[in-house]
């Protein structure tokens, strides 16, 4: 209500507060965020020009990527958080058909369907789950008061659980569990209670041996038993992590210099642009560019979660916690998978690896984060 | 869309969220240690381990074989020389499944058995990443095959390698020898080092003996592969240093005409230049084609060259003992000369036979079941060399005695290994009573003496041993080591004359004029063959008994099987009056010294009198046909 009744006054200021507050502001750009943000990029195009082997367009065709991504993330900011608010629901609905679209209409590759083809335009319905998720839960939370009873915490799994199953089927684990944990974050956030957390951890331990059993696939439990113990197959499922052991390890303190990776430049590093694309960093640039890369990482969560803190709404500060978080999860995921500790589940390391639909993602999400950070009645007061 | 309105507690929704937001933050924090701690050990920690693992993933060492020095004659005919040849090797650490692989090889192309039972050997001994070996000299169309095959069979190489490649076949087999593929004997016995990859070591002959000089060393390169294992650049290079080109003293033309003379016949031809002890010529026949043994001789041309009655495999030239026969004649009669036992004017009677005094055993001479007489009623030496009388020499023998007699014609280098540049030479034996005491356990008796006079009974001497005793005649007691090497890319090689027999010039010329005789007088026993002669040669007929006769048989040509017949034997020297080549011919079961006789005046004749066809010759005879067998385009000749 206090949100509500703050916002009509608005209108009426708007003109007069607009002349004062500075530029970013009324771009509703987050200028540490942008700066940190831009850092980043500007690192992943050299670590990336080395990863695919020292290739021009391929530079090039990254860098119009975020182009467009920072239009997107600007876009984004620019919305205001009602509006979100307003439209998550919809765009959920959307999501989901969608994702049963590509279940009958898909197009794939490698025995997983995952995208929608429109007019020669392929795209993947489930990056927009990335989004919307949280906002969905956030938009269904916000109106029934925190920390949320019960039921409204069975019917917000039930949100998780109906885009994350569908993905699971295409299927797509490493998306399905960041989607998953992009709604499970709001709860979080929220202050869901420690005893649902707990509960919940039992029964995912518990679960575990059905899942095993029914949901995995064959090349999901390979990547698993691979991870336990990538000595089995030195040549096969092995190769990848052993390949990228010794390309971060190799790499020491120094680095042995910007594209004189041995491991990646010579093609032993497999996925050497996209996914394991750390391991050149960590080659190249040794644990000095590992330990920058992690300080610009933290540096832009820590960020997150300051607007987090310091947004004014509670459907912001839902948003602004789980992207923030979803975005540490991609660090944790890829980081953890290339250095050997978690299973390789096919999360890019965010803003660096090559690809497009990732870094539009991401920024979108960034701009989202901006525009709570933005949202007039956050800074304003 | 409606909002419900709920009466919300602002304060205290901050304060769960700055409780989870924080407690969010310090997860991060601690996950990001973790995410740092496990970074830090594999690049602080483990960080030796993991470079030398990303050393050995991306650095090979690569030899690099060098490249076999080449063999030519003294005219620069290329006699071994090297060419590309195409190699099917596996990097056994790039393939997943070799027996897969393999298999399907074998439907490609065909694979022997010895290829593959190579191939497994090799396997045992390579470094990793390795390319081993399987299949040599792959056609075109394997070659095409392969290459569009290659994709689903990844560790699969084709390369280019140069090897030994024998131009003229079976004519120089025996002079020059032949490379083969280094079997398991020899790879323990080589430095491995020094042939990383190469596949190929002297088996024979003068590529045996001079293998040091023609491997030449080996050069390596670091070279980073991919991981696809093709090389992407050099990191460093240590040129490999080619083999020495040796030039022989063989002479291509020489060597051909005393293969066309010989004509089939099993027997052996050895020239020498006397001035420098260089072997002009090194037959043996019949020969076989070197190329077969290059990359590994089939079991089934192995089989008939091995089982073969001719034995094309033994080297007769210097492997072949054969008893000299008369052709010692010459040096028996120096010796009688040296020993003051004998003038030229001194003679001997000769009815045709001899006996031991005190012994009825009569000793035949070989003109005896020709003419039912001797010679001559008495016999000088003059006569007793010119037409080989050997009553002459049983007498000289006996007065001689064995040990004297051993020690005289040990100067002409019997009786031990000439030490000529080749392999598997023997030695030969010239008897003595110390020798049949040493490898026979038995005394000597009297009337082997007598048969050691005319050069039979123990007696036995190689081809190139009468080669270089002729030689000795030729310089007036000039040992010459003989030698097939004659320059080390275009330095020469002189071995160095050690005079052996000191004597005074009267009984050099008196022994030589008795040897002139033997051709250019109306009874010398190879006056056939004088004929035209447009120079003068000093030469002795031989002829060795393969069986024992009886006694009081009389041997009779017709009556013997071929290979009980005697073998027929020359030696000799020209110009007689400055000689530039001595020679030495054996025909085994020719029947006589007339089956040997003209094989060398066709190969003085070619020394001396024909311009020598260098031109001709030194074009690569089987270069510009295709899948010819080398060498048959001469043979057609």
């Amino acid at each position: 209500m206090s949100d509500y009744v703050r916002q009509l006054q608005i209108p009426g200021d708007s003109s007069d507060l607009s002349r004062r507050a500075p530029l970013a502001l009324r771009l509703h750009l987050d200028l540490p965020l942008l700066l940190l943000l831009t850092l980043l990029t500007v690192f992943g195009l050299v670590v990336l020009y080395s990863a695919a082997g020292q290739k021009m367009a391929a530079l090039i065709r990254q860098g119009q990527y975020f182009l467009l991504a920072f239009c997107v993330m600007f876009v984004a900011a620019q919305i205001d958080l009602k509006r979100y608010q307003r439209w998550s629901p919809w765009f959920y609905v959307l999501g989901v058909m969608l994702l049963v679209g590509v279940m009958f209409f898909g197009v794939g590759a490698k025995g997983a369907q995952r995208w929608l083809s429109v007019g020669g335009f392929r795209f993947q319905p489930s990056e927009i789950l990335k989004l919307v998720m949280p906002l969905t839960v956030a938009w269904y939370l916000s109106s029934r008061g925190l920390p949320p009873r019960f039921k409204y915490v069975i019917a917000c799994l039930l949100l998780v659980a109906l885009p994350s199953g569908l993905i699971l089927m295409q299927p797509d684990l490493g998306t399905a569990l960041l989607i998953a944990a992009s709604g499970l974050f709001v709860l979080f956030v929220a202050g869901i209670g420690w005893s649902y957390i707990l509960g919940a951890f039992l029964l995912a331990c518990l679960s575990a041996w059905p899942v095993w059993m029914y949901v995995l696939k064959d090349y999901q439990k390979q990547r698993i038993l691979t991870l336990l113990n990538p000595e089995s197959d030195k040549l096969g499922a092995g190769w990848n992590i052993i390949q990228s052991k010794t390309a971060i390890g190799s790499g020491g303190w120094d680095g042995k210099g910007w594209l004189n990776g041995t491991q990646s430049q010579l093609d032993f590093l497999p996925e050497s642009h996209t996914d394991f694309i750390i391991a050149v960093l960590a080659e190249e640039f040794g644990m000095r560019g590992v330990l920058a890369l992690m300080s610009i990482y933290l540096l832009i969560v820590l960020r997150g979660f300051w607007i987090t803190v310091r947004a004014n709404s509670n459907f912001g500060r839902m948003v602004a916690g789980s992207v923030t978080l979803t975005f540490f999860v991609y660090i944790f995921v890829n980081m953890g998978m290339v250095a050997g500790l978690l299973p390789v589940v096919g999360v890019p390391l965010p803003l660096v690896s090559a690809g497009g639909t990732s870094v539009v993602t991401l920024m979108a999400g960034f701009g989202l984060l901006m525009a709570v950070a933005t949202a007039d009645s956050g800074r304003l007061r | 869309m409606p909002q419900p309105i709920h009466l919300k507690d602002p304060g205290g929704d901050s304060r769960i969220f700055i409780a989870r937001t924080l407690f969010s933050a310090l997860l991060v924090l601690a996950l990001m240690g973790m995410i740092l701690a496990r970074y830090y050990d594999l690049q602080i920690n483990d960080y030796e381990i993991y470079r030398t693992q990303s050393e050995r993933n991306r650095v090979q060492l690569q030899s690099l074989p060098p490249k076999r020095g080449l063999i030519y004659d003294r005219n620069g005919v290329l006699l071994a020389d090297n060419r590309p040849s195409h190699i099917l090797s596996i990097i056994r650490e790039r393939v997943d499944d070799l027996d897969a692989t393999l298999g399907e090889l074998q439907t490609l192309l065909p694979i022997s058995e010895s290829d593959l039972e190579n191939f497994q050997q090799k396997l045992q001994r390579r470094r990793p990443y390795e390319a081993v070996p399987l299949r040599f000299r792959l056609t075109e169309e394997e070659r095409a095959l392969l290459a569009v095959n290659r994709h689903r069979m990844p560790g699969v190489t084709v390369d280019a390698q140069l090897v030994r490649h024998y131009p003229y076949g079976d004519l120089f087999s025996h002079a020059v020898g032949y490379v083969g593929r280094i079997n398991e004997q020899e790879a323990e016995r080589l430095d491995e080092r020094d042939y990383r990859g190469t596949f190929h070591v002297g088996k024979v002959g003068v590529e045996k003996f001079y293998e040091d000089l023609l491997l030449g060393e080996v050069g390596y390169q670091n070279v980073e592969t991919n991981a696809h294992g093709r090389v992407l650049r050099v990191l460093e290079r240590f040129d490999p240093v080619p083999g020495a080109d040796i030039t022989l003293h063989l002479d291509f033309h020489l060597q051909q005409t005393a293969v066309e003379a010989l004509g089939g016949q099993r027997g052996a031809v050895v020239a020498i230049d006397p001035l420098t002890g260089g072997v002009l010529a090194l037959v043996s026949t019949p020969g076989y084609d070197s190329n077969l043994f290059v990359n590994g001789i089939s079991s089934a041309d192995y089989k008939i060259l091995r089982n073969s009655p001719d034995v094309p495999l033994f080297n007769r030239a210097v492997q072949g003992q054969y008893p000299p026969g008369s052709t010692v004649k010459p040096m028996m009669a120096m010796a009688g000369l040296q020993s003051g036992l004998v003038t030229p004017e001194t003679t001997v009677a000769d009815p045709g036979w001899y006996s031991l005094p005190g012994d009825s055993r009569r000793y035949r001479d070989w003109i005896l079941k020709i003419r039912g007489t001797g010679h001559a009623p008495r016999v000088d030496m003059h006569m007793a060399v010119a037409e080989s009388c050997d009553v002459y020499f049983y007498d000289l023998a006996r007065r001689l005695t064995i040990d004297r007699m051993h020690d005289y014609l040990l100067g002409y280098g019997l009786g031990q290994r000439t030490g000529v540049d080749t392999t598997n030479e023997r030695p030969g034996v010239l008897p003595s009573t110390r020798w049949k005491r040493d490898a026979m356990n038995q005394p000597w008796y009297p009337g082997e003496t007598l048969s050691a006079g005319i050069g039979q009974g123990y007696m036995l001497a190689t081809p190139m041993q009468l080669a270089a005793a002729t030689s000795v005649l030729a310089t007036r007691g000039l040992y010459r080591a003989p030698r097939l090497l004659r320059s080390i890319a275009g330095e020469p090689q002189l071995s160095d004359p050690r005079e052996t027999i000191s004597a005074p010039p009267a009984y050099w010329d008196a022994v030589h004029e008795s040897m002139v005789a033997v051709v250019h007088s109306t009874r010398g026993t190879a006056r056939k063959i004088g004929e035209g002669m447009r120079y003068q040669m000093a030469s002795k007929t031989g002829t060795s008994q393969v069986i024992g006769i009886a006694q009081n048989a009389i041997y009779v040509e017709s009556e013997v099987a071929e290979r009980h017949r005697n073998h027929g034997l020359f030696i000799a020297f020209a110009p007689y009056e400055a000689p530039t080549i001595a020679v030495a011919v054996i025909v085994e079961n020719g029947g006589g010294a007339s089956a040997a006789s003209p094989i060398a005046r066709a190969v003085l004749d070619a020394w001396l009198v024909d311009e020598a066809p260098v031109e001709e010759a030194s074009g690569d005879a089987s270069g510009e046909v295709p899948g010819q067998a080398p060498g048959a385009a001469l043979v057609d000749e």
